[in-house]
Formats: C-alpha cells, structure tokens, sequence
C-alpha cells in the first residue's frame, strides 16, 4: 500500500534557509501524527513543505508517491488565518464550500455529492445554523470552526491542520477531535500541527522539533519529561491553582509560575 | 420640466449619449475589476498601473500612434517592472511599485513636456476625454468589458481562492502566481481601454471608489460585482448631468459622483446594525 507522506532527509525552510533538516517519517493510511514544538520550531514550515506551498531545501518528500500538490484533491489543508483577511463578503456556505473547487477546477459543476459534501461538515463542526451568516460577523472560535469544517469538506485522504484547536472552547475540541479519530478509522491520514502536550498524545505518532528533530514515534514512547524538555526548555505539569514548572533546561530547579 | 433637464442632453446630443454609453461600459469593467482590486488591497499596484500608461500614451502620441497601444505598452511594462524588482530585491512590493509609479510618471510627464501643445495632452491623458467618444471607440470599449467578464467567469474560483487565502488556492490546484498575473493583466486591460473615457487619474478613482461602496453592504463577491458596476453606471449619468448643466469637467465630475456616494454610504453604514449578527 502507497504510504500517505514519506520523507526521507527532508530539509525545511525558507528562501533556501534550512530550518529543520534530516526530517524521516512515514505516514501510513489511517495513522494520526503530532507535530509538537514552541514558536519557530519548524512546525508549520514542515507542514507547509507537506502540503506543497514550500520547496524542500533538502532530501526528498512523497505525497501518495508522487509531488506534494500533484493531487490537490486528495490533500486538505488549513492554515493560520490572520484577521485582515476577513473585510471578504463571504458567507460561511461559501467558505466551506470552496473545498470543493479542488475536485471540479474552472468549470466543473458542484454536484449533490459536494453539497451533501458541504452540509455534513458543516454539521459535524456545528456551523450549519451559520451557514448564510457573514464570516466577518463571526467570532474567533466560531470562524475556526468553519475552517474546519473547509479542510473536512474536501472529504481528502491526507488532512493537514495548523494549530486546529486554536480558539476552540472544550466542547468544540471535543468534537473535532473525536472526527479526526472517525477520519483515521476510515482510512484518511491526519497531520496536527500544535503545541498542546495533551492533544499529541492522543495521536498515534508524534515528531517533537525544535529546530531539529528531537524524537519520533509512537507519542505514548516518546512523550516523555526528557524529550519533552528537549523540545520547550521546561516541562510542566497541572496542580490546584496553577501551572508547576517542574524542570527548565540548563537550570533544573524547581519552581512555580501561576 | 424635471425630464427635460434629466434625459434631454443624452436624447438631443449625440455625444452625451457615445459619453454615457463609454462610462457605463466602464463602470461594468471598473465594477468587476474594483472588486478584485479593493478585496485583495491591490489599490497601490491599480494607481500605479493608472499611472504608469502615462510614457507609453506619451511616446505614441509623439510617434503618431494609437494611444491606447501605448497604454498597452506602459501597463505590461509596468506589470513585468513591479515583478521583477520585488523578486530581484529585499524590498517590499509596496516600495518598489512606489518607485516604478514616480519614475514612470515622471518620465510620463518628461516626454508630454516635449509636445507642443503639453498642457492641452496631459490633461487629456490624465483626465480623458469622455464628451469626444466615437462608435470606433465604443466598440473597442465593449470588446474590452466582454473580455474582461468572461475572464471574471472563467477565473471567478480561483480568484475567489486568491481573496480569501493564496495559500487556499495553491493547495486547491490553482496557481497563485497565475491567477495574480490574470488579475493584473485584467487591472491593465481596463485602465488600458478607459484612460480615453476618463483619464488614467480618474480611471483609479473609478476603480475603487464603486467598489468600495458596495463592499460596505455586500454580503457576497457577485453582489459586490453587481452594486459595483450600478454605482459607477449611476456616478457616470450624474457626472455626466452635472457636467452638461453647470459646465464642470466631465471626467472630474463622474470620478467626483462615485467619491461623494462612497462617503454618503460610509456615513449611511455608521447609522445601520452590522450585517448579520452571528456572535
């Protein structure tokens, strides 16, 4: 079976400039991976070079074992949104919508397949009550839930979402993350990137970078203090009142940040 | 009495009448075009690209030729300048259309300055001449507007990506950089085909001025389109109305309509409920 992703010493950047390099993975159908690490760590920059909007500055990658982008509609992809964007007369329909111009280019026609398409992701993220609201009307965690429902509605075998529980409360964490897990059991494969500790382990895989690949594999093997260290430069954990920092790199005290 | 002073000058002159069919021609590539220009903040590339038809108008006026070859000319230099030094430098494209824009104006202005009669070419060049419009010109006109709204069909998903995410539609299997050069290639087309309508000053004033009235009630792309191409079609007819019974320039007074019903709206919107309370 053609695995979803291989990369075999990938390089990522920009302009040329490695930020990651020797990246190794095999994605195969039905597996969910984490990308886990702070701000600038190469996350979105190895996503991006997955989903084909950057060249790789080194080694080689496969999507369906060909060229990322060579099947735009197999490949879902949300990004980070920037609130400038948002002065567009859109409606939630049209957003969620444009997920399927990917399988029809210029001028293939919806069919009832992409509207059944478009409603079933609208439900599955809760939006279908805002499906003619305005998307700037919209608040910050209601709009991520349409750009969920966007990536969902390409009903794509390789997903990629940048920081997707961005902005959700609890409850709409709740059912997106319970959607990613039907997606896997049906054969479509999942890319997160984030840096929630909780989120990657409920993943099958997680690579941890930080600017380097710090560990790969199974996430219940590899989330572990040290590596976990490796990539934040602390680790912490939940007490009553307060995060607890319980060990930084280099320094290795203990303290308490509330 | 009212009629008389609202349909006679365009059922008793033919020129009004060749003035107000060239500016609602206009007005519905303007109005397309606008939209594509105000979403996407393309303003700056838009008044560059106005301005910068201004040499090649210039260099074929001396040599002879057809102005609007020399639009043409001087609108896909500045399309291929404007590229080549965002890619070739560090500087932001904002600067570098910033550059191209004064020097290709000046150098506009540097040539005309050389004509006889330099005063009498640049105001036409900048401000039109819409009350001298021929049927050869109106043909030419509509020609224009066709091609530019079958582009706006044909790319109409692409361009929608584009508005909403480049990255959206780089991942959907359109081509940014593509797309981007269509939309530029169709920003040029329309001043290229309007500057002897209303100038290539006012054609940037109808460009965005529509537009952005309609993008303050619209809810969608066609809709905007659509008010877009009404209210430039409605600023052309009270410019045109106001031009012929106060004998104010006819250019101005279009470019000037379309300004005051953007304020107008703007003013009008600050009084309404926003559009759709989803939160």
């Amino acid at each position: 079976m053609t695995a979803s992703v291989e990369a075999r010493g990938l390089g990522v950047g920009y302009q040329g400039e490695t930020v990651v390099a020797d990246i190794g993975f095999t994605l195969e159908p039905g597996q969910l991976l984490a990308l886990v690490g702070s701000n600038g760590s190469g996350k979105t920059t190895l996503l991006k070079t997955i989903a084909g909007l950057l060249p790789p500055t080194g080694g080689a990658i496969e999507v369906f074992g060909g060229k990322p982008l060579s099947r735009p509609a197999g490949v879902a992809y949300m990004g980070q949104f920037h609130p400038t964007s948002f002065m567009l007369p859109l409606r939630v329909h049209d957003v969620v919508s444009m997920a399927r111009f990917a399988r029809h280019g210029l001028f293939g026609r919806l069919s009832a397949a992409d509207r059944r398409a478009v409603q079933e992701a609208m439900a599955v993220m809760g939006v279908e009550q805002l499906s003619h609201a305005p998307l700037n009307a919209l608040s910050g965690g209601q709009r991520q839930r349409v750009f969920l429902a966007q990536a969902f509605a390409r009903d794509a075998d390789l997903i990629l979402l940048d920081e997707p529980a961005a902005n959700l409360d609890g409850a709409a964490r709740g059912i997106y993350r319970r959607h990613l897990r039907a997606l896997t059991k049906t054969g479509r494969s999942v890319i997160i990137a984030t840096h929630d500790i909780d989120e990657a382990a409920e993943c099958d895989r997680t690579m941890l970078l930080a600017h380097r690949v710090v560990a790969y594999g199974v996430s219940a093997e590899i989330l572990t203090q040290k590596a976990i260290l490796s990539t934040f430069g602390m680790v912490g954990k939940y007490q009553e009142g307060g995060i607890v920092i319980v060990e930084r790199e280099h320094a290795h005290d203990d303290c308490q940040d509330h | 009495m009212i009629l008389d002073c609202l349909v006679t000058p365009f059922s008793n002159n033919a020129f009004m009448l060749n003035a107000l069919l060239a500016g609602v021609l206009v007005s519905i590539a303007c109005g397309i075009v606008g939209t594509f220009v105000v979403l996407r903040g393309l303003a700056f590339i838009g008044d560059a690209l106005a301005h910068g038809v201004l040499p090649g108008v210039a260099i074929a006026m001396l040599l002879g030729l057809p102005g609007m070859l020399g639009a043409a000319v001087g609108a896909l230099g500045m399309i291929f300048g404007i590229g080549f030094i965002t890619r070739r430098s560090n500087l932001s494209s904002d600067t570098a259309i910033g550059l191209l824009f004064v020097g290709m104006l000046a150098l506009g202005v540097a040539i005309v300055s050389r004509s006889h009669a330099f005063s009498g070419d640049l105001v036409r060049i900048l401000f039109g001449e819409i009350l001298g419009i021929r049927t050869s010109e109106l043909v030419t006109q509509l020609a224009a507007t066709l091609v530019i709204a079958a582009l706006a069909v044909a790319c109409h998903r692409p361009f929608l990506l584009l508005c909403f995410s480049p990255e959206q539609a780089e991942v959907s299997g359109f081509p940014p950089r593509r797309y981007h050069a269509i939309m530029l290639l169709m920003i040029a087309l329309t001043v290229v085909v309007s500057f002897r309508t209303v100038g290539t000053l006012l054609v940037f004033g109808m460009l965005l001025a529509p537009a952005a009235s309609a993008a303050l009630f619209s809810r969608k792309i066609i809709t905007m389109v659509l008010s877009a191409s009404g209210i430039g079609a409605g600023s052309v007819y009270a410019g045109l109305l106001a031009s012929y019974h106060f004998n104010i320039a006819a250019g101005a007074a279009i470019t000037l309509s379309a300004s005051v019903v953007f304020f107008l709206l703007l003013a009008l919107r600050q009084l309404l409920p926003p559009l759709g309370a989803a939160r």
